[in-house]
């Protein structure tokens, strides 16, 4: 039992801190640190700036141009970036799509994506759900009928996120109905420029554009698009959903959030005290931590079991997604009870990096007031979207407990 | 990094459970709960055959040199077990003050003879009125020339019916909170003066309240310095709850392993009562639960022997909060998936659930530790340093 990094891994934290501080562009930075609006261009511009660092996607082999990263390297990566204020990279295109294409895709298809999404060239999003196709995956209707050399794709996708900025989208769509639901699905990739596709935008409960509705209209796909063999889509599906699992637990997401949490209730105050000196708030906060410092160990617990068994993440992926969803939504809450009458403020301006209050609300609306609400409730998504809560529940029963 | 048990570790675990399937099934334990030790003298021969009472201590007093890690160990499998001799009193907790406060004339005495078995002691530090703060002292030494007297009140002495000695705390000076002036002395079980009041715990194990009345101690007695000894029984504690941790742990697995097995074999409306939805996710809570559990008791299993005294309490008492709440958790769910089979005595299941229960009571509660988790300097550390 050693709880300790290995000399190395504490180099290589070194090394990674030292490279965040020194190339993590400050309007970024501020921006996540305040919760302030992202655009493509900074997720871009990060991407490449890791991109030229030679880490553009830290645990790819290195024979797709990757940094070869152990599990526990991209953990020390991933916490190091987010303690600092790194916006995350793009999972759909890093930690999804490129890992399918580099176990199931042919080499033209390898040759072509992968080098345009390390460098950041290349946007995807991800086609998954269905208005009829939620929890419930395998029911999916999109259809992609088989005619000559392309196939012909009619069907709608939803809450896809961020496919305002993306260049493609990995669908899977319905090229058999004669077997089990799950026996005729496929794995296609579509360019977002082919006529027939549309984005319409949802808007989420905070506010702002972050998912759409994608709609295909006799999009014409080149079969060379397929990715591995036709009506195999769903074997690639699960295996990228253990991959999108990997970071599930967002330690450093969660553990900034702690961090700022505090800060907050020692800026707030209460009856002239700070708010962090009240021990009924500050018991829930010290309760959050203790499910924070518990998950910390079992994430590097599971982990520290899939490097050495050199194996993907396997059904205790379930448990991370859980209790780290749990962990983020209940950080947020308290960060807005933190505020008091302040969280009833929705100013979507002061989201913009160069807002500043007008005189009398400066006296009491500090710079990280404005997002906090809004993250609040946009947090409610964390224990829905790849697999819910309650599928996590089902996937534990079936696969850890044999229920 | 490296979350694993040691071979090591992981053959005093095996040894001590072939033991208990062989020699100490539940319903050996029930009668041993019942009868007028409470626990097994035999089984305690064995565990100093099995060099478990000589772990925690250095070689040249007999020992094997263990650390915190080697405890949470042996304590996991204790719990798994339901084992009811005192080992968390004698070995960790008042062997381990011993070691690591006591002259070297005292630990060469007493050290050995812990090792094997052939002594027992039980820690005198709780008081009616102070609940779990070891600062709340109202017994009193008094000093004359060297020889004390101690005089005043311990209640809920774990394991003391059977203990060859006590080590009690005394104040020497100052109010009845007070962290100074508190003294530590290691008293035999027939001194003149001392009276015992024995009672069995609701987890099968033995406990009794001590009266003092001018019980003579020689200046050989006391453990420490004088007036200083809080900080060496705060430690010797936090091992202890760390240990509990362990315990615990040890059980809820146990628990949970019971309870899915009932969730399969148990049969109502045709089916086994697992395939019910509200059932698994009940259970999937329960693992959970667990796996996080592990998570704690091994941070406050690294922690106790950490040199810095905030750190190792700060965690050990934020494991301590935590594991008292997610054992109460599943404690009460394996007993309510259990139907009524988890409210009765010849059922395994509920002796884990009071264990679990008496656990979390003992040594500080949820709250307490909650409370001192939330007021220790770290919560506001990491804001001074933004």
């Amino acid at each position: 039992m050693d709880l300790n990094y290995t000399p190395e891994e504490e180099s290589f934290r070194a090394e990674v801190r030292a490279f965040l501080s020194a190339e993590l562009p400050a309007d970024i930075r501020a921006k996540v640190n305040l919760g302030r609006r992202l655009r493509k261009d900074d997720l871009v511009r990060w991407q490449k700036i890791l991109y030229q660092r030679g880490w553009g996607a830290g645990m790819w082999p290195t024979r797709f141009g990757g940094a070869g990263w152990s599990v526990v390297q991209q953990h020390i990566f991933d916490e190091e970036g987010a303690a600092i204020g790194a916006p995350p990279q793009i999972p759909f295109s890093l930690r999804m799509v490129a890992p399918v294409l580099m176990t199931y895709g042919n080499g033209a298809q390898q040759q072509y994506y992968l080098p345009r999404i390390i460098s950041g060239q290349d946007w995807w999003c991800q086609g998954y759900s269905e208005p009829g196709s939620g929890s419930d995956l395998a029911s999916l209707r999109t259809s992609a009928v088989r005619q000559a050399d392309h196939y012909l794709v009619n069907g709608q996708k939803t809450w896809n996120t961020l496919g305002q900025y993306a260049d493609w989208i990995f669908c899977l769509v319905r090229t058999s109905s004669e077997a089990r639901p799950q026996q005729g699905i496929s794995f296609l990739l579509i360019d977002m420029k082919t006529p027939g596709v549309s984005v319409r935008p949802i808007i989420t409960v905070e506010g702002e554009h972050e998912i759409n509705d994608i709609f295909f209209e006799n999009v014409k796909v080149p079969v060379q698009n397929l990715v591995g063999e036709e009506n195999s889509g769903w074997t690639y599906a699960k295996f990228l959903l253990g991959h999108e699992r990997t970071n599930n637990a967002g330690i450093g997401n969660c553990k900034r959030g702690l961090k700022r949490l505090k800060k907050i209730a020692a800026t707030q105050t209460m009856n002239g005290r700070p708010l962090i000196e009240d021990s009924r708030f500050r018991d829930r906060i010290a309760q959050l931590e203790l499910e924070l410092m518990a998950l910390e160990i079992t994430n590097l617990r599971v982990l520290s079991a899939e490097a050495s068994a050199s194996r993907a993440p396997g059904p205790q992926a379930s448990i991370l997604k859980i209790k780290g969803s749990e962990i983020i939504q209940q950080i947020a809450e308290l960060q807005m009870h933190a505020l008091g009458p302040d969280a009833l403020l929705c100013i979507p301006d002061a989201l913009e990096l160069d807002w500043s209050p007008p005189p009398l609300l400066a006296e009491h609306y500090p710079d990280y007031a404005p997002a906090i609400s809004g993250q609040y409730f946009n947090q409610r998504k964390t224990t829905i979207y790849a697999g819910s809560t309650e599928i996590q529940k089902n996937i534990i029963s079936k696969l850890i407990l044999g229920l | 990094m490296d979350f694993r048990y040691s071979e090591e570790q992981l053959a005093l675990q095996d040894t001590l459970q072939r033991f208990i399937s062989r020699d100490y099934g539940f319903e050996r334990r029930r009668a041993l709960a019942r009868s007028p030790l409470g626990f097994s003298a035999e089984a305690w021969e064995q565990y100093a055959a099995l060099g478990l009472l000589a772990l925690p201590y250095p070689e040249e007093f007999g020992g094997l040199g263990g650390n915190g890690v080697d405890i949470m160990a042996v304590m996991e499998t204790i719990g798994q077990g339901l084992l009811l001799e005192p080992y968390l009193s004698t070995v960790v907790l008042c062997g381990g003050l011993i070691r690591d406060a006591a002259t070297a004339p005292i630990k060469k005495s007493i050290l050995p003879r812990i090792a094997t078995g052939k002594l027992q002691i039980a820690l005198a530090a709780c008081e009616a009125a102070g609940r779990y703060d070891l600062a709340h002292v109202a017994c009193t030494a008094t000093e004359n020339g060297g020889a004390w007297t101690l005089s005043g009140r311990k209640t809920v002495v774990l394991d003391a019916p059977s203990a060859d000695y006590f080590l009690v705390s005394a104040r020497s000076t100052g109010q009845v909170a007070d962290a100074e002036g508190i003294s530590l002395f290691l008293v035999p079980r027939d001194a003149a003066g001392l009276t015992l009041f024995g009672y069995s715990t609701q987890s099968g194990g033995r406990a009794a309240d001590l009266q003092l009345e001018r019980v003579a101690a020689g200046p050989d007695a006391v453990i420490g310095v004088p007036g200083r000894a809080l900080g060496i029984i705060e430690r010797a504690v936090d091992s202890a709850r760390a240990a509990l941790c362990a315990e615990a742990l040890g059980i809820v697995t146990a628990l949970n392993e019971a309870t899915l097995n009932y969730l399969k074999t148990r049969k109502q409306f045709g089916v086994p009562i697992g395939a019910f939805q509200a059932l698994q996710h009940r259970m999937a809570e329960m693992i959970i639960a667990a796996e996080q559990t592990r998570s704690m008791a091994i941070i406050a299993a690294v922690h106790v022997d950490a040199d810095d005294a905030a750190k190792r309490r700060r965690a050990i008492s934020g494991a301590k909060a935590y594991i008292g709440q997610a054992a109460r958790f599943v404690g009460q769910q394996a007993v309510q998936l259990h139907g009524a089979m988890g409210v009765v005595d010849e059922v395994i299941v509920s002796h884990y659930f009071k264990r679990l229960t008496m656990i979390d009571m003992s040594l500080g509660d949820a709250d307490f530790h909650l409370g001192r988790f939330s007021e220790a300097p770290g919560m506001e550390a990491e804001v001074r340093t933004q």
